[in-house]
């Protein structure tokens, strides 16, 4: 088996769920280096693109922000902020890697305020950016984190970013675009979707090395199990080797 | 229409389109020379208690010379746009040029990490805030550039972001959907920095237009910081390239290398050693005191700024890493 680190078998992981043809709302980082992998492995024709503006580029190389160069080179389209939301919105993005420093078990995010107080919070962090309108439009929001419990809580101090709300059809009574919202949480440990009715998170797969309750033990809210779960299949040595040598040589992701 | 959900946070800027539409009325149409120095553009156009943006995003094509000069300046009790803030922010946090504050990306630095200063000032209480998202914002601007008090969007429904916002939802007449009004958002000053402009303001920019033309047009007043000046000819030549026309600015400033230490698409990559020692010097007040003074407040304007930090031979060094070339150079390290 080949040996990995836990930022390679999250990117790889994630990579292979952005089937060829589809197209991805990504930001910098990981979300950015599983969308580069899926291009030069399964999905050459995996259209990116940024909150900025840009509309499938050709990636030289790791863009350090959403709207640097990097994020229109080549690109077919360097439009705007409008353009790439309101793409969104009309229903023609299929994917969206988001973050945050809360989650709870709906996939709601927090990335406002650490605190009960939203005047005085403990922490001020930087907001939604453009992850609220993300997750509000694309159709299947996906989340890359690594599994602990200060992360995975039961209720996050600050909803900025909808998931499935407070589960059920809760998100479709919100008024928010309907049968799009969060699909899949990929973690270090393994990978978890919603069980459709409750909209509740639920482990699908374990990573090598990993068992549902190490899942369960870094989580701070009880989580569903599907019916079989399954383990993860580990990096290949072909996507280990793409992502180090043409998606991350310089490891700016993967050396974290 | 009725009113289903309401947010709390408070509206900086009146979005009364006809308060706007007398404003504008009487806003000069002459196709003038308006070249002047950024300090003499600030200085008549950037007020204490004026409601400020600031073009492109964070560290892309963003006036940045602006920014140092505002702070420099002096300015206070500014309201802010936090739309895809990010070294502006950190400035202009510096300065506390703002304690009125639209937020929908700031104190971080995206990828390179948080403005320890910046944070340090949203924690302080001082700042009144509302929350939006980097689309509603947009979306804002959209609404004002339209002539119209709002658009409605299906983003924020759902979040504690709409409560904590300024946006109101409603029942859409026709499909009894929830729908989002995003105010519209006339800042009473904003600054752009562009690829090429005439003396009167017609303006070129390459590569992703972020929100810029809908922030142009909402503007009531707009400087333009530019990397170079064109002539009218040139403007006239091939008007399909004009994305701002002269009549929506007020100051044509020739600032090149206005967006150091960020990127310029096509001219410069940005300076990301730069951008660290900036993180850096945060972390101890002594140091950051010394790293401003060195920068802004003892600095006297852009030409002297680039210099400090390793002048042309550095501009070149960026405007290599821009086009890739770094890449055959060195190593290709950032």
């Amino acid at each position: 088996m080949a040996d990995y680190n836990t930022m390679e078998i999250m990117i790889c992981v994630a990579a292979r769920e952005l089937e060829d043809g589809a197209t991805v709302g990504v930001g910098t980082g990981a979300p950015c280096a599983a969308a580069m992998l899926a291009q030069k492995t399964d999905a050459p024709n995996l259209v990116i693109m940024f909150e900025a503006g840009g509309v499938n580029p050709i990636l030289p190389e790791m863009p350090i922000s959403v709207g640097d160069s990097r994020t229109f080179y080549k690109a077919v389209m360097a439009s705007g902020m409008c353009e790439i939301m309101e793409t969104c919105c009309r229903g023609f993005v299929d994917y969206t890697f988001l973050g945050g420093a809360q989650m709870d078990m709906y996939g709601n995010l927090n990335s406002t305020i650490i605190g009960d107080d939203y005047i005085h919070p403990k922490v001020r962090l930087p907001g939604s950016g453009g992850a609220n309108d993300f997750a509000s439009f694309c159709w299947r929001m996906m989340v890359l984190t690594v599994q602990d419990a200060r992360r995975f809580v039961e209720k996050v101090d600050f909803v900025t970013t909808p998931g499935w709300i407070e589960g059920g059809d809760s998100r479709a009574k919100a008024g928010l675009p309907l049968d799009a919202g969060p699909y899949k949480i990929i973690t270090n440990m393994g990978v978890m979707d919603f069980e459709p009715e409750s909209k509740r998170m639920r482990v699908i797969s374990v990573n090598p090395g990993y068992s549902f309750n190490d899942i369960q033990e870094n989580c701070g809210f009880e989580l569903l199990r599907a019916a079989k779960i399954v383990e993860t299949t580990p990096p290949t040595d072909k996507e280990l080797r793409i992502l180090r040598e043409e998606v991350d040589p310089y490891r700016y992701i993967i050396g974290r | 229409m009725d009113v289903i959900e309401e947010g709390k946070g408070g509206l900086f800027t009146d979005p009364d389109p006809d308060k706007a539409r007398a404003f504008f009325r009487k806003k000069s149409r002459k196709m003038e020379n308006k070249l002047m120095m950024l300090k003499e553009a600030v200085e008549k156009f950037v007020h204490d208690g004026d409601y400020l943006a600031i073009g492109g995003f964070g560290a892309n094509r963003t006036p940045i010379a602006a920014c140092h000069e505002i702070v420099r300046q002096g300015r206070k009790n500014m309201a802010f746009a936090g739309h895809t803030s990010t070294h502006d922010f950190q400035i202009l946090s510096a300065g506390k040029v703002f304690n009125r504050l639209d937020i929908a990306y700031i104190i971080g630095l995206e990828a390179r990490g948080l403005s320890q200063c910046a944070r340090k000032y949203m924690q302080s209480g001082e700042v009144e805030i509302s929350e939006w998202t980097n689309y509603s914002l947009a979306a804002r601007l959209k609404a004002a550039a339209m002539g119209v008090p709002f658009v409605p969007t299906r983003n924020m429904l759902g979040t504690d972001t709409l409560k904590h916002s300024g946006a109101k939802v409603v029942a859409c007449p026709f499909t009894g959907k929830k729908m989002t009004l995003q105010p519209a958002l006339y800042p009473d000053i904003s600054v752009i920095h562009v690829h090429e402009a005439d003396v009167f303001g017609n303006c070129r920019i390459r590569g992703i237009m972020i929100s810029d033309d809908d922030l142009a047009r909402a503007s009531k007043h707009l400087i333009i910081t530019t990397e170079r000046l064109i002539p009218n000819e040139e403007i006239r030549r091939d008007p399909t390239n004009t994305v701002i026309p002269y009549y929506l600015v007020d100051a044509v400033c020739e600032v090149p290398f206005g967006a150091y230490p960020g990127t310029m698409p096509y001219e410069y990559f940005s300076d990301e050693v730069h951008l660290q020692e900036w993180l850096k010097a945060e972390k101890n007040p002594e140091d950051f005191k010394e790293f401003l003074n060195r920068n802004i407040y003892d600095c006297p304007d852009n030409f002297e700024y680039i210099e400090r930090n390793g002048g042309l031979a550095k501009m070149n060094e960026l405007r290599m890493k821009e086009f890739l070339l770094h890449k055959e150079a060195d190593n290709g390290g950032l």
